[in-house]
């Protein structure tokens, strides 16, 4: 019998299993992928390497900091700053019609671009950031107080709310344009306060070292392992059951999979009337392989948040997808100092060759678009093939209008759609931000059952690592 | 383990658990707390580390006594008056 079974390899998965197994608890994940990472994964594909998911890690925070996410998570995992190889962003640009808002990982940067563009916003800004500075724990209530409305009523040009709640529903929004102040004042921090980063190789180094981490403290890992249903006697897991058959027992369960997912493996399927229904909101990814460096082109924005009209409308679109917005983001355009951090991904020492050697000679774009998992699913196998190509091509006329044209300089493409999200990682409709509705407190309708993960209300890799380290700490460590 | 060594072993977890604090300058009655850059978290990893290490049990009614060094080592030498240092 194990101590805790985690369903789900990814972030928070990994994470929580690196708590429990350095506190010598018999561990398994289950990961029904061939891969780890879930939501924040990687693949090969025609000799190259891709991240899926994020594109960088936020609550970037600068070596020796005590404070914040960041610290607070390598303290728990006993993990070294240096062990992540994180390079900080060059920076961003949230870019509006007329107006363009830099930022970067110094927040006086956002400042003087908000005194530049909205001069008589300026203090309001300050008391804005004030106002959220020390919000430290999420909230009970998922929709009070609303974010557009405690901004609105600091900050009176509209434009500027706008602009301030692109990037940060871009990268947390589960719900339909608006989210609540308690998961506002995390992004903005996590976002703007903090700042961005990404180690060289991608989020499959910061995987990769939560993975032998966990195998060296003796915990077990079962890939293309899933999880058929949940046993459920008395009021408790009595055993987890998997798709071959076979069965598994454990004193807890924790699962990543995702709130409905796992309300959903469990056998006795009581319909809850509070039952949140899954996320709405997906995305598509194009991903372009330049044969010339970004900055060669004149791009040096690490991401760019766009829009095209004074209104930002984040919601499921009615069509494949909505090209009116998005994220650009450009992986080479980070402060890189070496080629490479000196240690390869399988602990072998490099031959002098980079590993990365695809991301060195190449330059990648990558443009995420609001999405219609609904549209993409209905289309059979060669629509959804040529609708890729379609959409490629409709993303990407839309993002030149925001950033140099790179087109002519593309040798490669790749796109996926919230079905291959939902295929890779079984989150229904392929939410990436998981359900509007967050368990915050992670527990279920059955004793020890609890979740983590996006749908715990933390999302992100920080968000992520973070929740799968406190539910851990919460409900599976004490006592 | 008389009081010498408690205190070592706890300045062991704290190096474990925040390897960037000055532990050397770490004063004897003035909590922790106050001297540290520790969370909540980091405490619950004291007493986790304890147990796991010294396989002392700490119910949580009595986790205000890890306040200070000199608090942690009198609540503790009771507890592991006849354990070695790991």
């Amino acid at each position: 019998m194990y101590d805790t079974i985690i369903i789900g390899a990814g972030m928070s998965g990994l994470a929580a299993g690196i708590r429990l197994a350095h506190f010598d608890q018999k561990v398994c994940i289950l990961e029904r992928h061939s891969a780890i990472g879930g939501l924040n994964s990687f693949y090969r594909q025609g000799g190259r390497n891709y991240d899926v998911g994020l594109h960088a890690i936020t609550n970037f925070t600068p070596k020796g900091t005590r404070r914040g996410p960041l610290a607070r998570l390598l303290r728990q995992l006993r993990f070294a700053w240096d062990e992540l190889s994180l390079a900080p962003q060059l920076g961003s640009e949230v870019a509006f019609p007329g107006v363009r808002l830099k930022f970067s990982n110094d927040f006086e940067l956002f400042e003087s671009e908000v005194e530049r563009h909205f001069p008589r916003q300026s203090d309001n800004l300050r008391r804005l950031v004030a106002k959220l500075v020390d919000y430290e724990q999420l909230g009970q209530g998922d929709t009070e107080p609303s974010a557009r409305q405690v901004i609105g009523d600091l900050i009176d040009d509209p434009l500027l709310v706008e602009m301030i709640l692109c990037p940060l529903l871009f990268y947390s929004g589960a719900r339909e344009h608006d989210m609540n102040f308690d998961q506002f004042s995390m992004m903005f921090r996590s976002i703007f306060l903090e700042g961005l980063a990404r180690p060289f190789s991608g989020v499959r180094l910061i995987l990769k070292k939560m993975l032998r981490r966990f195998k060296e403290l003796g915990g077990e890992l079962r890939l293309r392992t899933g999880v058929e249903r949940i046993h459920v006697k008395a009021g408790a897991v009595e055993k987890v059951v998997l798709e071959d058959g076979s069965e598994l027992a454990a004193r807890h369960v924790l699962s990543s999979a995702g709130w409905p997912e796992t309300m959903r493996m469990c056998d006795d399927a009581r319909l809850l009337d509070d039952e949140p229904s899954s996320g709405r909101l997906s995305f598509t990814e194009s991903i372009s392989v330049l044969d010339a460096q970004p900055q060669a082109l004149g791009h040096d924005r690490t991401i760019v948040f766009f829009n095209d009209s004074e209104d930002f409308r984040y919601r499921k679109p009615e069509e494949l997808a909505d090209v009116r917005s998005g994220v650009v983001c450009s992986p080479n355009n980070f402060l890189y100092d070496e080629p490479f951090d000196g240690e390869s991904l399988d602990g072998k020492p490099l031959d002098g060759k980079p590993l990365d050697g695809k991301l060195l000679d190449e330059g990648i774009i990558r443009i995420t678009t609001l999405a219609n998992y609904d549209r993409w699913a209905a289309l059979d196998e060669e629509s959804y093939r040529l609708a890729k190509l379609r959409w490629y091509d409709r993303v990407v006329d839309s993002a030149v209008r925001f950033v140099p044209d790179f087109r002519s300089t593309v040798i490669e493409t790749d796109m996926f759609t919230p079905t291959t999200i939902r295929r890779y990682t079984g989150h229904h409709n392929g939410a990436v931000y998981g359900s509007a509705k967050k368990r915050y407190d992670g527990k279920t309708h059955l004793e020890n059952l609890y979740i983590c993960g996006t749908d715990q209300g933390l999302v992100g890799i920080i968000g992520s690592i973070v929740s799968g380290i406190g539910i851990a700490n919460k409900y599976l460590l004490k006592g | 383990m008389k009081a010498a060594k408690i205190k070592e072993a706890i300045i062991d977890i704290l190096s474990d658990i925040a390897p960037d604090e000055e532990l050397g300058e770490l004063k004897e009655d003035v909590a922790f707390a106050e001297q540290l850059e520790l969370d909540s978290m980091d405490f619950l990893d004291i007493v986790m580390e304890l147990r796991k290490r010294y396989r002392i049990q700490i119910p949580e009614e009595d986790y205000t006594e890890l306040a200070s060094m000199s608090s942690t080592v009198k609540y503790l030498e009771p507890l592991m008056q006849d354990i070695a240092k790991a």
